[in-house]
């Protein structure tokens, strides 16, 4: 049997434009031999659900940098889990403030990487974190 | 995920996806799936895009999804981007141009990497279609990936075959020669505001009456040229997509009414049997000769002299075909 | 610029400077085999007369208000007046970012810049779904006029000049100033201040988007006539290069993409309203980024104002020496600052805004240290600000014109960036412009692989962010204070907001629009019938959603 590819979904929910760091994700991410789906900007929440779903990725990273995090990234991981998809993983990244992140874990937000994270050290984390299920 | 093509037929969407990538993962048993479906499948009319790279097949394609939804017609995109031959990942941008209809359950865009397929198209896309095609979508738009001119892989999937050109490319005609000319039900002339759009259209319909000449016209169909506005002016573009919406349909009608569609069928099945004998027979040989090592040794075996490629798939022909494919 | 017996001495001195150099570096060999800039400019060991020999200084410098205006537009320097200390503000409600402009003024600020959230960068009210989450957050929220009365209320509009960061709903937001002048009384000849109002940097870098580039430029064209026929004194576009290096680009980029979006700027005004060149271009304004590279930033905007100034004279006719003068604001560079460690970013800050200061800009925000992790609060705000002032009044650079000219390595590093930003101009020439240049995702692209590059750079220690990839502190705790904009915000503005459309003559509304949509299909100019659906109370939205309808929308194609 041949192996899985990881199938990775990256989105920019809200309604910021820096996509600065999710335009190099998506290079990183091909380039370290997973299938990348970008959204572009302006996404919303049940947006980026349906392309999940549609897609069948094993992961989906968001990223925004308007401060509207805390609630857009559980509105996407609530979605999945609605859908019957909470087995999808979902992490976020941005600026994201300490006291943020424990209240984002709860809501089903597996990791979330911050400023300074590196490429690779990303990279890693999902060749780690995420199998697709069978 | 189990039972997929039960669920598949129920309408489950991300078991859909999750069988289409069975296949491209080229994941054992998938067949089962495909042989509860397969019977349910022959229903939805199939619309190939191809054409170079920034000829703006994504965008046509989005389109065209406007269009037949439009008419309440339901669509389903299989839309192949290249997959990096270094490092084995892929950046699947097509699905960005149509995320508008992300959310609309009349519409169902999958994107697959070519995962080092030849001809412009993933192995997964025959079976895609399938998949598609028994969750009841009326038209199936499967977009290549346009980076070469060799993408006639197509034309085994699609019963109507739109090659997209662009004025200002330099080398469309040669794509033309190279044979484009021959797959293409609907030429389209994208970006028609751009300079030098008159002088492609002109040379395209030369082309045509050319081709026409040389071979006669095939079974009654006038390969037509049609001129699509930028997608700058929206509301210009939107009017010249519902014009080739109309073309295709009635290219789709055209082979009904003349008992072609069915020529058609013949050829896609029999692409799919070689793909699929591909997949079954000859996939797991070589992944056992690569696994067992087989593979290394054999290459140092050619290197040195000792033998030859030819003579060593002889030998291999020899012993496999005596067992049953893909044990041993 | 030298006699040839200085250029004999000079190569004789410097072959023997080699050979001394190559004896050390044998015994001592250098820390890094190569040299360079933040963007990856190779730096020379020195440079020398010969590296400069070929400038003419009549023609490439001269001094300042005298062209090629590379060491100035204005005679007097900063001797007559300091840049505008222009701190960039605003957040949560109109009234609570009313009362942070109150507060700037009393500080010593010079001018104000607001900052709006995105629902109203977007051209989206507070009640639309899309805004859900949005409100205040990133700056202040503006649905009607009667949010921009709040907006602007004790400041007196005739005197304090007032910097709008909007771009898609321009036209909107800027009618609403204009009507509220009208209100006050204050005729339009009398308002200054500054619309960005720059469409093309939003596709190439910032993705503020809402209709196709054709008709955005029509529409900024609409407004550069408008100004320039009513509102004299107001610069009715800011062509920016800020969002354009925060996205990724190089120095060079920056300045050539920026310049370019300038040019294109200009001859869609004189095709499409027959205005001659000389009526309109001395209110085009600009603005840039000032980056960490000390040297690198001030050859860019010395550089960027010896472009301008001969490409509006030699490209466009210019007659006018006050068309060819580039005049513009630079922000510190907010991607260069770091989450960890972050009072490191008080000198980071300090430094750009001195090579800004020396590229001599007419105009400065200097970022707080706390911007990369919140919105500012009061004291980092405070100390920005006086960054500012304490290098106007403390540290003597402004003491004399353009100190750095004559330095072989400032004057060779200018030349160098402006030959490399000309070879991007006429590549983007080439393309038949910067709209169709966009259209191929060229920028776009450019900036993709830069930010990639750097990135990659970052990640394997070839180019150091202090505390992110050296110098780093292990479970590092940030002690500063986190300003955060409250839910109640959203709540507070969408009750405003519906108070609005509830005491408002709705027909007279619709008809508003209609007219506005009339004058988009017919191609007029949109200002007066904006002013007049402001006045009417039309949101911020419902302009936008006719130029959506009549125009088209335009989505981020996202290329990258």
């Amino acid at each position: 049997m041949a192996k899985r590819r990881i199938r990775i979904l990256l989105a920019k929910p809200g309604l910021d434009g820096h996509d600065r760091g999710a335009r190099v994700l998506a290079r990183s991410f091909r380039d370290a031999g997973f299938e990348v789906i970008y959204t572009g900007c302006h996404q919303t929440p049940e947006q980026i659900v349906a392309t999940a779903l549609q897609e069948d990725v094993d992961m989906v990273g968001l990223s925004c940098l308007s401060g509207a995090h805390n609630y857009l990234y559980p509105a996407v991981a609530k979605g999945l889990q609605e859908n019957g998809a909470g087995d999808i993983v979902v992490v976020g990244g941005g600026i994201i403030p300490e006291k943020d992140i424990p209240p984002l874990k709860a809501a089903g937000l597996k990791e979330i990487f911050t400023p300074g994270a590196t490429l690779d050290s990303i990279n890693e984390w999902i060749a780690a974190n995420v199998t697709p299920k069978e | 995920m189990k039972e997929l093509g039960k669920r598949v037929l129920a309408g489950d969407i991300r078991a859909a996806s999750r069988l289409i990538r069975n296949l491209e993962d080229q994941i054992t048993d998938t067949y089962i799936a495909i042989q509860e479906i397969f019977k349910e499948t022959g229903k939805s009319h199939v619309i190939g895009i191809t054409g170079a790279p920034g000829a703006g097949k994504s965008t046509l394609t989005d389109e065209l999804i406007a269009a037949y939804r439009k008419q309440d017609k339901t669509v389903g995109v299989l839309a192949v981007d290249p997959t990096s031959p270094f490092t084995g990942g892929a950046l699947l941008g097509d699905r960005i141009r149509m995320l508008r209809h992300a959310e609309d359950p009349g519409v169902f865009v999958r994107s697959l990497a070519t995962r080092g397929a030849m001809g412009g198209i993933s192995k997964a896309v025959g079976e895609g279609i399938h998949v598609m095609d028994v969750l009841g979508k009326d038209k199936i738009i499967v977009e290549t990936v346009g980076v070469g001119q060799q993408e006639v892989e197509i034309i085994n999937h699609a019963h109507t075959v739109i090659v997209v050109l662009v004025p200002g490319m330099g080398d469309e005609i040669q794509a033309l020669k190279a044979g484009l000319m021959e797959i293409a039900d609907i030429f389209v002339i994208n970006k028609a505001d751009r300079e030098g759009a008159g002088k492609l259209y002109k040379e395209t319909m030369n082309m045509v009456q050319m081709s026409r000449d040389k071979y006669g016209v095939s079974k009654g169909w006038v390969t037509p040229v049609l001129l699509v506005e930028s997608v700058l002016e929206p509301h210009k573009f939107a009017e010249s997509v519902e014009v080739l919406r109309d073309k295709i349909d009635e290219h789709y009608q055209f082979l009904i009414d003349n008992n072609l569609i069915s020529e058609r069928m013949r050829r896609k099945t029999a692409a799919e049997i070689t793909e699929a004998i591909w997949g079954s027979v000859l996939a797991p040989v070589l992944e056992q000769l690569e696994t067992s090592g087989e593979m290394k040794r054999m290459i140092d075996r050619c290197l040195l002299k000792e033998t030859d490629p030819y003579s060593l798939a002889e030998e291999i022909a020899q012993r496999f075909m005596k067992q049953r494919p893909g044990t041993s | 610029m030298f006699t040839q017996e200085l250029l004999d001495k000079s190569s004789l001195m410097r072959k023997k400077w080699e050979d001394e150099v190559k004896k050390v570096i044998a015994k001592n060999p250098d820390q890094k085999p190569e040299w360079s800039t933040v963007s990856s400019l190779p730096i020379n060991r020195i440079y020398g007369p010969e590296d400069i020999k070929d400038m003419d200084f009549e023609k490439d410098i001269a001094y300042p208000g005298q062209f090629p205006y590379l060491r100035g537009n204005q005679a007097t320097g900063y001797r007559g007046k300091y840049w505008t200390f222009r701190m960039f503000a605003g957040m949560g409600t109109a009234v609570e970012t009313n009362k942070r402009w109150h507060y700037l003024l009393t500080t010593g600020q010079t001018g104000l810049s607001t900052a709006f959230d995105f629902p109203t960068l977007m051209g989206y009210d507070t009640d639309s779904p899309k805004a859900k989450g949005e409100c205040g957050k990133c700056g202040v929220a503006i649905d009607t006029i009667d949010d921009f009365r709040d907006l602007i209320k004790g400041i007196p509009l005739d005197k304090i000049t007032t910097s709008m960061t909007i771009n898609p709903p321009a036209t909107a937001l800027w009618a609403m100033y204009c009507a509220s002048a009208q209100e006050q009384g204050i005729p339009l000849t009398k308002i200054g201040g500054t619309i960005q109002n720059d469409m093309l940097k939003e596709f190439i870098a910032q993705k503020t988007l809402m209709c196709p580039p054709d008709p955005s430029v029509k529409l900024i064209s609409d407004t550069i006539e408008f100004g320039t026929k009513y509102v004299p004194k107001w610069n009715t576009v800011s062509i920016s290069g800020y969002h354009i290096r925060e996205a990724g680009a190089t120095a060079v980029q920056e300045l050539a993409f920026t310049l370019r979006d300038g040019m294109e700027y200009v001859e869609d005004v004189i095709k499409r309203k027959g205005l001659h060149v000389d009526e309109f271009a001395p209110r085009l304004s600009f603005f840039f980024n000032s980056h960490i590279d000390f040297f690198e930033e001030i050859a860019k905007l010395r550089a960027a104002r010896r472009i301008w100034a001969k490409a509006m004279r030699e490209r466009y006719n210019s007659q006018d020496p006050r068309s060819w003068w580039m005049r513009f604001h630079t922000q510190t560079a907010g991607c260069s600052l770091t989450a960890q460690q972050p009072y490191n970013n008080v000198v980071r800050t300090a430094t750009e805004a001195l090579a800004a200061v020396l590229g001599g800009t007419q105009s400065l925000h200097t970022n707080s240290l706390d911007e990369v992790l919140c919105l500012p609060s009061d004291h980092a705000v405070q100390i920005a600000l006086r960054t500012q002032q304490l290098i106007a009044e403390e540290t003597g650079v402004a003491n004399t014109i353009d100190p750095l000219a004559g330095s072989y390595f400032v004057e060779a590093l200018t030349n160098e960036v402006e030959a490399q930003a000309w070879e991007y101009i006429h590549k983007i020439d080439e393309m038949g412009g910067m709209v169709a240049a966009i259209e191929k995702g060229f920028p776009q692209m450019e900036l993709s692989d830069a930010a990639y590059k750097f990135q990659k750079q970052i990640d394997a220690g070839e180019k150091i962010m202090i505390g992110v990839n050296k110098y780093n502190v292990e479970d590092e705790v940030v002690d500063i204070p986190i300003v955060e904009i409250d839910d109640s915000v959203e709540v507070e503005q969408l009750k405003r907001l519906a108070e609005t459309k509830r005491k408002r003559d709705s027909r007279k509304v619709a008809e508003c629009l209609k007219d506005l949509a009339g004058a988009c299909k017919k191609g007029e100019n949109v200002m007066p019938y904006c002013i007049e659906a402001v006045k009417n109370y039309a949101t911020v939205q419902e302009i936008c959603d006719v130029y959506r309808e009549v125009y088209g929308e335009y989505r981020d194609p996202g290329i990258y």
